[in-house]
């Protein structure tokens, strides 16, 4: 890794310089939040916007999408060529994120349509500031120095620049006349009395040691069972999780029978469905089993050889779940905090 | 196949081209099919336990135990239940029909750590299908194994699967062979009749700690199997089991198949010692 400096001003500049590198993806708001679009206007990019509705999991592995077509004669893999594209303003929690997606899917088998958009895809980084739903603090995810290609450091009327990869490099050599090579010892006073603000400003106080034990300790607990009558089974929740990779596998035929596609698409463990086997023997048949299954997931272990839980403290289910079954309030009942409604 | 070395896209199907295929009971057919390419279906190497996924375009894919023997290699044989859509379409298969197959995916039995010891196997109704892989390698390589033993319950002489298959093992003299019926109501059925645990008179003298142990069948079995096995003394991860999840990949991606929040079926199992499964949650 290597720093730079880059002025507020020539933002826009830089971005228009890495215009060869892709799309530009970022924040943009939409009603009173934000969602990951294609930008071609610069100014709509919502610099200080914290969580996008929707992680940048849409553009590494989409809500739907064609594996492959078939016809009388066989299986045809897809010849269209993926687009480039940029991924700008993903904070370190989703970096965090990336990483663990980076990491599942290369994991005993490559997904080949992953890695095919992942390696189409540069990632700008954006350094944030906490709000009430940040817990990045608790899962230890709040700060990173892997995961991205550059980072920017928002320094008042500068940004330090952090080079991460061969492909960032190449960015900022679009355009070297935009950065400037030199940090002063002033700068790193200006970082350094920055990230002492910054962590000041947590207000969500949550404590998620002991978690992959507590879980292990609480898996008959009577709590799974009240937060199961609430559970709508709506799969919100994994809907905006940067971490849930689950999907369905599902056939269409066009009219006429002979032809069709194999598509794959989001899929939720929220839904009654998701383990349910030929002759309907249903493995998680009540919600509260569904909802355990996903909250071991996140808190005490993703894969078995992972062995490291799956939650980056973005917040996004906090404001997603419609009966506030989220992260927070699962991992404070189970410790027997006091849960604030 | 390691991620290192994958060249080719894993959920892409292989072509394989129905051989034959008969009934085994009222549900259950036979499969024997063989991949198109000849050079690969010789190629085609795996374990018993070990599943594939067959797809048909259209309808989609599910994963089916392997019923053959990599002993045997060039054909893959499958005992398959009529049961939903993707089985019923399955049925309709003729000789000579075209469909998809990839894999083979799981851990398949530890044939390694199992070699040079005795080995039991119990199966019920349709665990038939996933031990006979097994059965078959261990009599293929006879040499390689102590005594085996066979125990097989079904619920009646008309439902037992492979049935002149082992009526024929029951000659063998290199197996202990001992089949059982919850029910005959033909009057002719020639040997035990009772639950499969019945029949563990026959395993008084094994050697428990030089034995393993492979169960495969309903979820009711496995209670009362694994308990008289216990009674035999036989340590934990010597007792094998294999299970049945939901799954869309094989490849541990599509997350169906977790088990307790965090084991993959399809990376872990199916094939999984009595040990491994004590500590996890949500078994059955």
């Amino acid at each position: 890794m290597r720093a730079v400096k880059i002025k507020k001003e020539n933002l826009f500049d830089f971005l228009e310089a890495i215009k060869p590198f892709g799309d530009l993806w970022g924040p943009v708001k939409s009603g009173d939040g934000y969602v990951l679009e294609k930008v071609t206007d610069y100014s709509n990019i919502e610099m200080s916007a914290l969580r996008t509705r929707i992680p940048f999991k849409k553009l590494l592995f989409p809500p739907k999408f064609t594996m492959f077509k078939f016809d009388e004669k066989g299986i045809r893999s897809s010849d269209e060529e993926l687009p480039r594209q940029v991924i700008f303003g993903l904070h370190p929690c989703d970096l965090h994120a990336l990483l663990i997606m980076d990491n599942f899917h290369s994991l005993h088998y490559v997904d080949p349509y992953y890695r095919e958009r992942r390696e189409r895809t540069a990632v700008i980084g954006l350094s944030c500031f906490p709000d009430d739903r940040c817990f990045c603090k608790a899962t230890n995810t709040h700060y990173t120095e892997k995961g991205f290609d550059l980072f920017l450091t928002d320094l008042g009327d500068f940004y330090i620049l952090w080079i991460g990869s061969s492909l960032g490099d190449d960015m900022v050599r679009e355009c070297p006349e935009l950065v400037d090579e030199e940090v002063t010892h002033d700068d790193l006073e200006k970082y350094i009395a920055w990230r002492k603000k910054r962590e000041s400003n947590f207000k969500l106080k949550l404590d998620f040691t002991g978690m992959p034990s507590i879980m292990e300790l609480s898996y008959d607990s009577p709590l799974w069972d009240e937060l199961g009558e609430k559970c709508l089974s709506c799969g919100a929740c994994t809907i905006v999780c940067p971490t849930c990779p689950c999907f369905n596998v599902i056939d269409e035929v066009d009219i006429g029978g002979g032809t069709g596609e194999r598509t794959r698409r989001w899929d939720s463990c929220m839904f009654r469905e998701y383990s349910m086997v030929a002759g309907g023997h249903n493995f998680r048949e009540a919600r509260s089993e569904r909802l355990k299954l996903r909250f071991t997931h996140k808190l005490q272990a993703f894969v078995g050889a992972f062995g490291e839980a799956a939650c980056v403290g973005c917040g996004r289910c906090i404001g997603a779940c419609p009966v506030d079954i989220d992260i927070q309030t699962v991992a404070q009942n189970l410790k027997g905090e006091e849960v604030k409604a | 196949m390691k991620a290192e070395t994958q060249l080719q896209n894993p959920y892409e199907p292989e072509p394989m081209r129905l051989i034959r295929r008969y009934p085994l009971n009222e549900d259950v057919h036979f499969f024997q099919v063989r991949a198109v390419d000849m050079e690969k279906a010789l190629s085609l190497n795996y374990l018993p336990g070990q599943f594939m996924m067959i797809s048909i375009n259209g309808i989609g894919e599910a994963p089916f135990s392997i019923s053959s023997t990599p002993s045997r290699p060039g054909l893959l044989e499958f005992g398959i239940r009529k049961v939903g859509n993707m089985t019923n379409r399955i049925f309709q298969l003729k000789e000579n029909g075209i469909f998809g197959v990839r894999g083979p995916y799981g851990n398949g039995f530890p044939i390694e750590k199992i070699k040079g010891n005795d080995l039991v196997i119990i199966m019920g109704g349709l665990g038939a299908v996933p031990l006979r892989s097994l059965l078959l390698y261990a009599l293929d390589n006879r040499d390689q194994f102590g005594k085996i033993y066979l125990l097989h319950g079904a619920r009646t002489p008309d439902e037992m699967l492979f049935r002149n298959e082992f009526f024929n093992m029951m000659k063998r003299d290199d197996l202990f062979c001992h089949l059982t019926v919850d029910q005959d109501d033909t009057g002719q059925w020639p040997f035990e009749t009772g639950v499969v645990t019945r029949l563990f008179g026959k395993l008084a003298h094994i050697d428990p700690k030089n034995t393993y142990f492979a169960v495969c069948g309903p979820p009711v079995m496995y209670k009362f199997v694994v308990a008289e096995i216990l009674k035999l003394n036989v340590p934990k991860h010597q007792i094998l089991m294999t299970l049945e999840r939901r799954m869309k990949c094989g490849v541990g991606k599509c997350g169906h198949c977790i088990i307790g929040g965090y084991i993959y079926t399809c990376l872990e199992g199916p094939v999984f010692s009595y040990w491994d499964v004590l500590h996890m949650k949500g078994l059955i």
